[in-house]
């Protein structure tokens, strides 16, 4: 008997003992965990929004000729603070039909860009997810293998293959197929094509990424329900992959509108687009604060498509955890 | 091939009715190896046919043929007069159950159920009333707006089977249809499942590797090996008269002993065997011949444990307790025999009202009455 009780207080002891330290191990676990995430959040406060309300703040101020180039928001003067809150360069912008221009240009570019991008790259995609597992990897490979190659160097050789005495006229010339030389650089089909070049593989990677994890045994389910194959892709493949249609479209979009190196290598004078723009105003006219309200306007415009499909996303979740 | 001449009496009731589908000597080869060997099976209408096998038998193979994911390599399916082998999955009358149920995650209840109508192109008023219908069937009224994932593996299962009737199939096929749900849930669904099939009057070919589902819910029962059908017949008509070693050992627990014929009379035979100390006595005669090599079925609960020595000629033989597992209702009793073959006997716990139940290195005798054994050719 006396053992018996000396058992089990030891058990509850040591039972004790266990949730005790179980319950320090949940202490430090959060802990451990806000470390983790403050990684990210870290990164994104020094290099994201603290550079992003320095140009902020310079794109409400005027332009001065001293280093740096702009007069300061808040300044000293009798022991009162003066914040002198420039709106001029943001009614300028909306103004001048020439920044308008550029906008829309740009927006068209990455739009069309973004199209071309997804038609090309859903199926492409979608033949590397269906492929044999050995294969996949290979496939992805070939895919990420310019990447190896300085960017630059890649729009080099588009620029080397588009040009009048490039390698496709070499070709066509030869084939017979055209008598003279296709003025194909510096037009708006160079750029696009190029756009569409770099940015393929942005589109390719989150939708592989996505399409890999369908689950085959659903388009055999549509099947045995009467699905022909291509409608069962409609009813079943495409919605299942809209996430990857998604993240692929803003990778490409996003980056696409601020375009600077393409347009400038293989495009025209005379057409303007956002990025040109912007360097102009830096580094030609040295107006810092137009060419920083020119980035806010670029911000605002892309947080409007991100914000909605965000916005959207939240909205279905809801609406399925309220039936 | 049957080795009782009883074992035809009984499955000849089978074959009367005319066959609703007919699986037609079917090969399926995957490279050099064969899934499916030259298999016919008739199955007649609105029965429950189950395919029994464990995993690598051939069954899903099979299965999937009949849903038309796999063309046969040789061979002919027909379905209610029709040769359907080469149709496409979408042209067949056919759907399944699939046993991860493949629900479509971004269409809610109602929407996966009216999927297959959809396509049929029926109009929208009917497709909404025999959705209203499946989902009063099944008893999903309640969750119609919601999607897969909000669902219980049990809710999920009767939308999946919702979804495989509605286009009413002349076949049903069931992918292990149980085998996702946790044991509990699995009993209570069985008999459920198969009043919905018997309620909707559809003709309907499971496969599983649990022979206690393949029992509950078949009427009859196809035991598969290595790509062949090894015995077709009623649940009751396999545990009894088992055709084969193979599904004598298949189903349920039995005790196996190895011998050969040295008494062949038209109402009985003896089998002499070396685990056992003197021939066995069966009350009916055999197709075979003297001296043949043949195996005995025992099965447990056949097997009687006493302390005296029986007064029966021939089916005893003395032994000792070796193992007792106390499974509360019975006792499955390990007796050690002096040829060192150890029977198990499955002995119900009423057995031992008068007496003590035998403990363990206690010397026992094992018997069973003339007709207990079943002879086994092959």
């Amino acid at each position: 008997m006396m053992n018996r009780l000396l058992s089990l207080r030891d058990s509850r002891e040591a039972a004790a003992r266990g949730a005790r330290r179980s319950l320090r191990w949940q202490r430090a676990l959060p802990r451990g965990r806000s470390l983790v995430t403050a990684v990210p959040y870290g990164w994104l406060l020094l290099f994201f929004l603290l550079p992003f309300l320095f140009v902020l703040q310079i794109s409400f101020s005027e332009v001065e000729i001293a280093s740096p180039p702009y007069r300061a928001l808040v300044t000293r003067a009798e022991d009162a603070l003066h914040i002198a809150l420039n709106l001029g360069n943001f009614t300028y912008i909306f103004g001048d039909p020439l920044y308008f221009d550029a906008y829309l240009g740009s927006l068209r570019m990455a739009a069309v860009t973004t199209l071309i991008c997804l038609l090309i790259g859903y199926p492409v995609a979608y033949t590397i997810a269906r492929a044999p597992e050995a294969k996949r990897n290979t496939l992805l490979m070939l895919v990420m293998l310019p990447f190896w190659t300085s960017f630059l160097v890649r729009v080099y050789a588009w620029m080397g293959i588009l040009d009048n005495e490039g390698l496709l006229n070499h070709l066509l010339l030869s084939l017979k197929l055209i008598d003279a030389p296709l003025a194909l650089m510096h037009t708006q089909l160079s750029v696009q094509v190029v756009m569409v070049y770099a940015y393929l593989p942005f589109m390719i990677l989150p939708l592989f990424s996505n399409l890999v994890k369908l689950d085959g045994r659903l388009l055999e389910a549509a099947a045995d329900l009467g699905c022909k194959p291509w409608k069962s892709f409609l009813t079943v493949t495409l919605p299942l992959s809209k996430n990857g249609v998604i993240a692929g479209s803003m990778l490409v979009f996003i980056p696409a509108v601020g375009e600077f190196v393409i347009p400038e290598l293989v495009g025209t004078p005379e057409s303007l687009m956002i990025g040109k723009v912007l360097w102009m105003e830096f580094f030609d006219n040295n107006n810092w604060p137009m060419a920083a309200a020119v980035t806010i306007v670029m911000v605002a415009l892309l947080l409007v498509p991100i914000v909605y499909l965000h916005k959207r996303e939240e909205k279905s979740l809801a609406r399925a955890a309220k039936h | 091939m049957k080795s009782f001449e009883t074992n035809l009496a009984y499955s000849a009731g089978a074959h009367n009715a005319k066959p609703y589908l007919q699986i037609v000597d079917v090969v399926k080869k995957f490279g050099d190896h064969t899934a499916v060997d030259h298999l016919n099976l008739s199955i007649t209408k609105n029965e429950i046919f189950a395919l029994l096998g464990s995993s690598g038998c051939g069954k899903s193979t099979l299965l999937r043929m009949l849903a038309g994911m796999e063309t046969p390599t040789s061979g002919k399916i027909i379905l209610d007069g029709e040769d359907i082998t080469h149709l496409a999955p979408y042209e067949r009358p056919i759907n399944m159950m699939f046993q991860s149920y493949a629900l479509f995650p971004h269409m809610s209840v109602a929407k996966n159920i009216a999927f297959g109508l959809k396509q049929d192109g029926l109009p929208r008023g009917e497709i909404d009333e025999r959705v209203e219908g499946m989902l009063e069937l099944v008893q999903m009224k309640k969750y119609a707006h919601r999607k897969p994932f909000q669902l219980s593996g049990g809710q999920q299962q009767r939308v999946a089977l919702a979804r495989s009737l509605a286009k009413r199939p002349k076949l049903l096929l069931l992918d292990e249809p149980l085998g996702a749900l946790d044991k509990k849930l699995r009993q209570q669904t069985q008999l459920e499942l198969v009043n919905l099939i018997e309620q909707v009057g559809v003709t309907c070919i499971m496969v599983t590797h649990d022979q206690e589902e393949a029992m509950t819910m078949a009427g009859r029962i196809g035991i598969m090996s290595e790509g062949q059908l090894l015995q077709v017949a009623t649940p009751g008509e396999i545990y009894e008269h088992p055709n084969c070693r193979f599904t004598a050992e298949f189903i349920g627990e039995t005790n196996l002993f190895g011998g050969h014929v040295i008494e062949d009379e038209p109402d009985f035979v003896r089998v002499q065997s070396t685990e056992l100390p003197r021939p066995v006595r069966i009350g009916h005669g055999i197709t075979g011949t003297l001296g043949m090599p043949v195996w005995l079925s025992l099965r447990p609960e056949r097997v009687g444990v006493t302390r005296r020595q029986p007064v029966s000629h021939g089916n005893w033989a003395a032994g000792t307790v070796s193992d007792i597992a106390y499974l509360g209702g019975f006792s499955i009793f390990h007796v050690r025999l002096d040829t060192g073959k150890v029977v198990k006997a499955s002995v119900p716990a009423t057995r031992w009202r008068e007496e003590a139940a035998p403990i363990w290195d206690e010397p026992v005798f094992v018997s069973w009455a003339d007709n207990d054994a079943v002879v086994l050719t092959q």
